[in-house]
């Protein structure tokens, strides 16, 4: 259960805050660190798709229909000249999902934080006002999550036209209700808390509350759930693509790519087998980061379950 | 109980009126003017303006949203632009494909999900545990088209290869031509969905299950000398499935309304299918459609599981007299053995345990809250 540590005493004790607590948990947690490893030379990769474009000598877009394509007009293999192979139209692979990541990694990115935004904003106000605003604002989340979204979002995107800035928008208006919730859900128990009456005696106002005194409370859950809703956006970009509905072509993403090559999975497996890769390990470095964040920040919810 | 049902009717129907609004003005806000793209090309302007006015679209906003909610509420879709079809005729000549897809891969996904939970939460920490958390987190990593090619290429593809050629890599054949080829044509897809859907089930109910296994009957049930297997299987599993139940009403909810991307690798030809062609041929009716008949399944799925929830819950009970309960609680006596479990406000799953004079409740999602006495 609890491991009590046993070494002798050190001459001099110092008071941990639970952040310090937090990131040492986190430090000593093997997969953590593998996951943040991962992640890093990902984003090594999306900056450097222009130096490594260079580099090769192939642009992401080019089309190098003699030397990479055969007699035939298929893809042509791993070599020396293509690291990773050519897709369907000739094109570099390595270079491709080196710019793919760029966009894996901002659609992820920017439409978690959009999500985290508007999901802290709208949970706090609704927990902490109550009643009606309460009920309204809690039946709407009700609402956003009850969508059917995939469906609704390729009807979106059929009427607007697929682009980047959709794509992001769709994805972070159906993941907002979700954090939306879990925050709202926190907020309900911690404005019970003495530190909200003390503050409400002192004269805060309602604002100075929710955004001064409940915010730096709702850190952890915050936290844990943007490192797994990065995940969720990242695969949600890569299936709208994928189905022809997200970045529009030539630009290169993943989920594109992984829609190119199911044409040509027969005669060319590395055209699938690269991307698959590259998306697979983005989204399961995230997800195992994410869960080392919450055991990290909050040991007890593990511990509750791990009962004998 | 007739009150909690009324409230959760009224709020289907607020869902699905808002869904109507939001799906109108999607429709309403298109670049494209409807009536050029079923014109055509070539068309003069006095055609389009023709077909403009025979569908409505020359009158004012709110009258159109009228007509439109008007046509909702008798079933009437209307027509295709693509192939002038009636739309509800394109949705019921679909919805078998759906069906059994959505229902195959249940099956395969609560066995595999319930079976990797149990066995993770028999032995926490133990090799089966760590396995069945990779398995989880495999899942819950992959998207689901990836999955689908990597079963094509090794089920299929390297198979037939070695000369196998037990899996069709697409197709549909329907069950009342041969039940047979159904199965045979559907397997891959609902391996497919089960794998991806599978993990959840294994999280879900691993931790449901290692909670029930601390309550104090599974102790009074290993003390009367019961064995552990029993007790798990029998005592605890029992009760632990509430929030599976809860997950599997909305999910499969979630995908009645079309399983776009399984149908799409493997061409079966459901409504998630029909929905992204007709994204391709700019068929507005046919995509409002289907969007409407997927929430229609969603709010229904909720419903029922809500219901099934006030059976389970005591305390979701309004306004039911002490011997009617009784009476309903001696109904459903098989369920005799399910803790007393309330959906947390936060992960909306029942995996809450609840002894009843406690006020306040943990979620295994972490969360707590208080409850305030029911009188």
């Amino acid at each position: 259960m609890t491991t009590v540590d046993l070494q002798p005493a050190p001459t001099e004790i110092k008071g941990r805050g639970p952040w310090q607590l937090a990131g040492a948990r986190l430090r000593r947690d093997r997969v953590a660190i593998g996951s943040v490893v991962v992640i890093c030379c990902l984003v090594i990769l999306a900056l450097a798709a222009p130096l490594i474009s260079r580099l090769v000598g192939h642009g992401p877009d080019t089309q190098y229909r003699t030397t990479g394509l055969t007699p035939d007009g298929l893809p042509v293999g791993p070599s020396r000249s293509f690291l990773l192979g050519t897709d369907n139209l000739g094109r570099d692979i390595l270079v491709r999902i080196a710019y793919g990541a760029r966009i894996s990694l901002l659609v992820g990115v920017v439409s978690t934080l959009l999500a985290v935004v508007s999901g802290v904003v709208v949970g706090l106000v609704a927990g902490y006002s109550g009643g009606a605003v309460d009920t309204v604002l809690a039946r709407f989340m009700d609402v956003v999550l009850s969508f059917p979204f995939l469906l609704f979002a390729i009807a979106l995107v059929a009427v607007v036209g697929p682009s980047l800035r959709v794509a992001i928008l769709v994805i972070a208006f159906f993941s907002w209700a979700a954090v939306g919730r879990v925050i709202r859900g926190q907020t309900l128990s911690l404005r019970e808390r003495e530190f909200v009456e003390a503050a409400r005696s002192l004269g805060a106002s309602n604002l100075r509350i929710m955004f001064v005194d409940l915010l730096p409370n709702l850190t952890a859950p915050i936290l844990v759930y943007t490192t797994l809703l990065i995940p969720v956006a990242i695969v949600f970009e890569a299936t709208l693509s994928f189905l022809g509905l997200g970045v529009v072509p030539p630009t290169p993403s993943w989920g594109g790519m992984l829609a190119d090559s199911l044409q040509y999975y027969q005669v060319a497996w590395w055209f699938v087998l690269f991307p698959g890769l590259a998306l697979l390990a983005t989204t399961l470095s995230f997800n195992l980061l994410g869960d080392s964040v919450r055991d990290a920040l909050d040991p007890n919810a593990d511990r509750l379950q791990r009962r004998p | 109980m007739l009150r909690f049902i009324a409230r959760r009717l009224l709020l289907a129907a607020m869902v699905l009126w808002l869904i109507t609004v939001a799906v109108f003005v999607l429709f309403f806000v298109t670049p494209h003017d409807p009536a050029r793209v079923i014109a055509g090309r070539l068309a003069t302007p006095q055609t389009v303006a023709a077909v403009r006015h025979r569908l409505g679209l020359d009158r004012p906003v709110p009258e159109q949203y009228g007509h439109f909610l008007d046509r909702l509420l008798h079933g009437d879709l209307g027509y295709s632009y693509y192939n002038s079809e009636p739309v509800t005729h394109l949705l019921l000549s679909r919805l078998p494909v759906t069906v059994s897809l959505t229902a195959g891969a249940a099956v395969i996904w609560l066995a595999l999900g319930i079976g990797t939970g149990v066995l993770a939460a028999r032995r926490p920490r133990s090799v089966a545990d760590r396995a069945a958390t990779v398995f989880v987190l495999t899942g819950l990593s992959t998207p689901t088209f990836l999955v689908g090619i990597i079963f094509l290429y090794v089920l299929f593809f390297r198979l037939h290869l070695a000369g196998i050629t037990f899996f069709p890599g697409g197709g549909y054949v329907p069950i009342t031509q041969s039940p047979a080829g159904w199965a045979q044509h559907l397997i891959l897809p609902w391996l497919t969905l089960a794998f991806v859907s599978a993990a959840t089930y294994s999280r879900l109910t691993r931790a449901s299950l290692l909670d029930v296994l601390g309550e104090g009957y599974i102790t009074t049930a290993r003390s009367k000398g019961l064995s552990k297997r029993r007790v798990v299987y029998h005592h605890g599993l029992r009760s632990a499935l509430t929030p599976v139940v809860t997950q599997l009403g909305v999910d499969v909810g979630a995908l009645l309304g079309g399983a776009v991307v399984t149908e799409s690798i493997f061409g079966l030809p459901g409504l998630g299918q029909l929905a992204l062609q007709s994204v391709t041929t700019q068929d507005l009716p046919v995509i409002v459609g289907v969007v409407l008949i997927a929430a229609v399944f969603v709010v229904i799925a909720n419903i029922v599981v809500d219901m099934l929830y006030a059976v389970l819950d005591p305390r979701v009970r309004l306004s039911l007299g002490a011997s009617a309960r009784a009476l309903l609680r001696r109904c459903i006596s098989p369920f005799r053995h399910w803790t007393m479990v309330m959906r947390c406000p936060v992960c909306r799953q029942s995996g809450s345990r609840a002894k009843s004079p406690r006020r306040v409740e943990v979620c295994h999602c972490g969360t707590s809250w208080s409850v305030r006495p029911r009188s």
